[in-house]
């Protein structure tokens, strides 16, 4: 489960002063279901992800994740979470079974035990052709499947997504969005960032919609369109941005 | 602090540095046949320029009045020097070199000499030229000769004893061990080296380690896992001191291996069986093993030192280019104190014991020699470990910045 309690994080910028990148937000992800977070560039959907994720520490509020504090047990909530973004890259001059294998022990599995898991996800994934490979001749296709096997090694009861379809094909981001489905259909929480408004009508259950670093509006894709009185996801997301966006 | 995460990132970095054909450049092919190379490859040309210029007789003009044939007779005998007919532009010859000195013979010397007057001889040279100076050095043995031949012959004309003139003589016998001498000679180059290898070799792996990896995107996946940060501070860091320690050694080794071969430059005969033991001591054979392996254990704290403040300042870089421009500048805060260190004249004492890198030059200087100042080597061991420690706490310090490690 992700609990997220008045969630604030400030940058200091020399040119541009403070910048409240996320402002105040709450919100709770159950498990088995799949939240939304919805926003333009620079809405701050990245560094909320990374606050949930413990690399960047909060400057106000908190998020429990998994039963762990953020802020008082960062290592345990890692221990907990699956993160893929888009800027998460793999080491180029390592095999995707070392990559995979590399973070199963920093996750202190047992080697027997990784080597049972490397071979469940490659099955799953179909990933054997290129498994003892270098990382860095891959498609981005195979990138992303080594990158998705990365973050699945320690079973983590909750999976974070910024933004895992940029810049992939059609094809490729399909299979994203099925990956993202079966994690639902296995039980995890998944919190999933995306700009796409397609993409969060087919897959999420709750929709946060992020502007400016705050939650302006909450509720499943259904119940945003009928509460704005809009024909479709793109409209609802435009009147609740643009009614709320300062003059 | 975990051993098993330290030791997990320690060895992921190793395989994936050795598979990195920059990294085993740095690490391996330049310590190992460059840098010998290049110390011996100058020493060879310089020698072969030293000997060159030797071996050439230089050619002299004489500028007399031509009173004086006897003189003259010895010079053209003399086969170290080669006459050349006087010429009104000798001085412009001397500038261009065509001309290596020329001498000046006052007027009627021979008879001058032979009346007992005291006549000066002048000698034209070009300050400071190799060659020009043969000449002067030939040239005033020459005269220092016939002024003692002179002299000789003055005092048997008046029937007196020739120690009249030269009521004794001097001579010097050197009684230092010949490892001291080595040390002396050999003990300002070798700790200089020593410093810029260590530095050399932390280099590479420290800025594809931190700045290379910001730049890969692999720094934030690595964050995503639970290790905890000083755990991955660390793994990375004793990567960087291997590297730093794998890059001196191999040279030592190396540089040994070819004065052996080589067999003259250093006298590679005289190497003891004990010293061959001590990695490096090959290159030191006139020197004190005991030194050579002092000077490794002193080295050590230097090394961490190196190591983390690389890391700690290309920590800061968001690629690896950006973290070269922020490290050379600190390759001229490393070389000052290792070449003053190296200067003749300079000694330690409890002030500059406290000078990072200049004090390991100075004390290693004394250990090859054979002199172990205890007080001084503790104290230097001691306040040597104190930086290392702080710059490595500094290192763990700023990765646990997320304004260093999320820089935009
Ligand atoms: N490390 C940082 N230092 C200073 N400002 C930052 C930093 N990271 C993000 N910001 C700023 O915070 C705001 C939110 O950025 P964030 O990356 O979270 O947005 P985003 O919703 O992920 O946008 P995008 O769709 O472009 O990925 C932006 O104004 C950004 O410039
Ligand atoms: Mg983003």
């Amino acid at each position: 489960m992700i609990e997220a309690r008045h969630l604030t994080k400030t940058f200091r910028d020399k040119k541009r002063g403070e910048i409240r990148a996320v402002d105040d937000v709450s919100f709770r992800v159950q498990p088995g279901q799949i939240y939304g977070l919805l926003g333009a560039n620079g809405a701050g959907k990245t560094t909320t992800l990374r606050v949930l994720a413990t690399l960047l520490q909060p400057t106000g509020g908190t998020a429990v994740i998994a039963g762990h504090d953020i802020v008082r047990e960062p290592e345990k909530v890692r221990a907990n979470v699956g993160f893929l973004a888009a800027s998460t890259a793999l080491y180029g001059r390592l095999t995707a079974r070392e990559m995979i294998a590399y973070f199963g022990r920093l996750n202190r599995l047992p080697e027997a035990e990784i080597r049972v898991r490397i071979k469940r996800l490659a099955d799953e994934l179909d990933m054997h052709e290129f498994l003892d490979r270098r990382c860095e001749k891959f498609s981005t296709g195979m990138k992303q499947k080594t990158s998705i096997a990365r973050t699945l090694i320690h079973d983590p009861a909750v999976m974070i997504f910024d933004e895992p379809t940029l810049g992939l094909d059609v094809m490729t981001a399909r299979a994203i969005v099925r990956f993202v489905r079966d994690c639902r259909t296995r039980g995890k929480t998944v919190i999933y960032s995306t700009h796409l408004m397609g993409e969060v009508e087919k897959l999420c259950d709750i929709v946060g919609i992020i502007h400016d670093g705050r939650l302006h509006a909450e509720g499943s894709p259904a119940a945003l369109i009928a509460r704005t009185g809009e024909a479709d996801m793109e409209d609802a997301f435009v009147q609740i941005v643009g009614a709320k966006e300062p003059a | 602090m975990n051993w098993h995460s330290i030791a997990t990132v320690y060895a992921k970095e190793l395989k994936d540095l050795l598979r990195d054909k920059r990294t085993v450049r740095s690490m391996i092919i330049i310590p190992t046949l460059v840098m010998p190379a290049l110390t011996f490859g100058i020493g060879k040309i310089a020698a072969g320029v030293f000997s060159k210029a030797r071996a050439e007789t230089p050619v002299v003009m004489v500028l007399s009045d031509g009173a004086s044939p006897g003189v003259m007779a010895q010079l053209e005998q003399d086969k170290k020097l080669r006459l050349v007919p006087a010429r009104d532009d000798w001085k412009q010859q001397i500038s261009d070199k065509k001309l290596r000195a020329a001498v000046q013979l006052p007027e009627n010397f021979e008879a001058g000499l032979k009346a007992g007057a005291a006549p000066a001889v002048t000698i034209y040279h070009y300050e400071g030229e190799l060659k020009s100076g043969f000449a002067v050095n030939e040239l005033e043995a020459f005269f220092r000769d016939l002024s003692a031949r002179t002299a000789r012959a003055r005092l048997a004309e008046h029937g007196l004893p020739e120690t009249l003139v030269r009521p004794f003589e001097t001579r010097r016998e050197n009684v230092a061990a010949p490892e001291k001498v080595g040390g002396n000679a050999l003990g300002g180059i070798v700790p200089y080296m020593i410093i810029i290898l260590c530095f050399m070799g932390a280099v590479y792996p420290a800025l594809d380690l931190t700045a290379g990896e910001k730049e890969r995107g692999t720094m934030e996946t690595l964050l995503c896992s639970p290790v905890a940060r000083v755990d991955i501070v660390l793994g990375k860091f004793l990567m960087v001191l291997t590297s730093s320690l794998a890059a001196m050694v191999l040279s030592l080794i190396s540089m040994s291996v070819s004065a052996v071969a080589a067999g003259s430059v250093l006298g590679g005969a005289r190497m003891a069986g004990a010293a061959r033991a001590a990695a490096g001591a090959g290159a030191l054979p006139t020197i004190d093993p005991a030194g050579v392996l002092g000077v490794l254990a002193m080295v050590l704290p230097v090394a961490v030192l190196f190591s983390a403040a690389i890391f700690t300042v290309a920590l800061f870089a968001k690629s690896f280019k950006e973290a070269q421009t922020y490290v050379q500048p600190m390759v001229f805060i490393v070389i000052l104190p290792a070449v003053i260190g190296m200067l003749p004249g300079i000694d330690l004492n409890a002030r500059l014991a406290l000078v990072p890198i200049l004090n390991l030059s100075l004390v290693c200087k004394e250990m090859l020699s054979g002199v172990w100042h205890w007080n001084y080597i503790a104290l230097i061991f001691g306040s040597t470990c104190v930086y290392a420690a702080a710059a490595l706490a500094l290192a763990v310090r700023m990765f646990n910045r997320e304004d260093v490690l999320f820089r935009v």
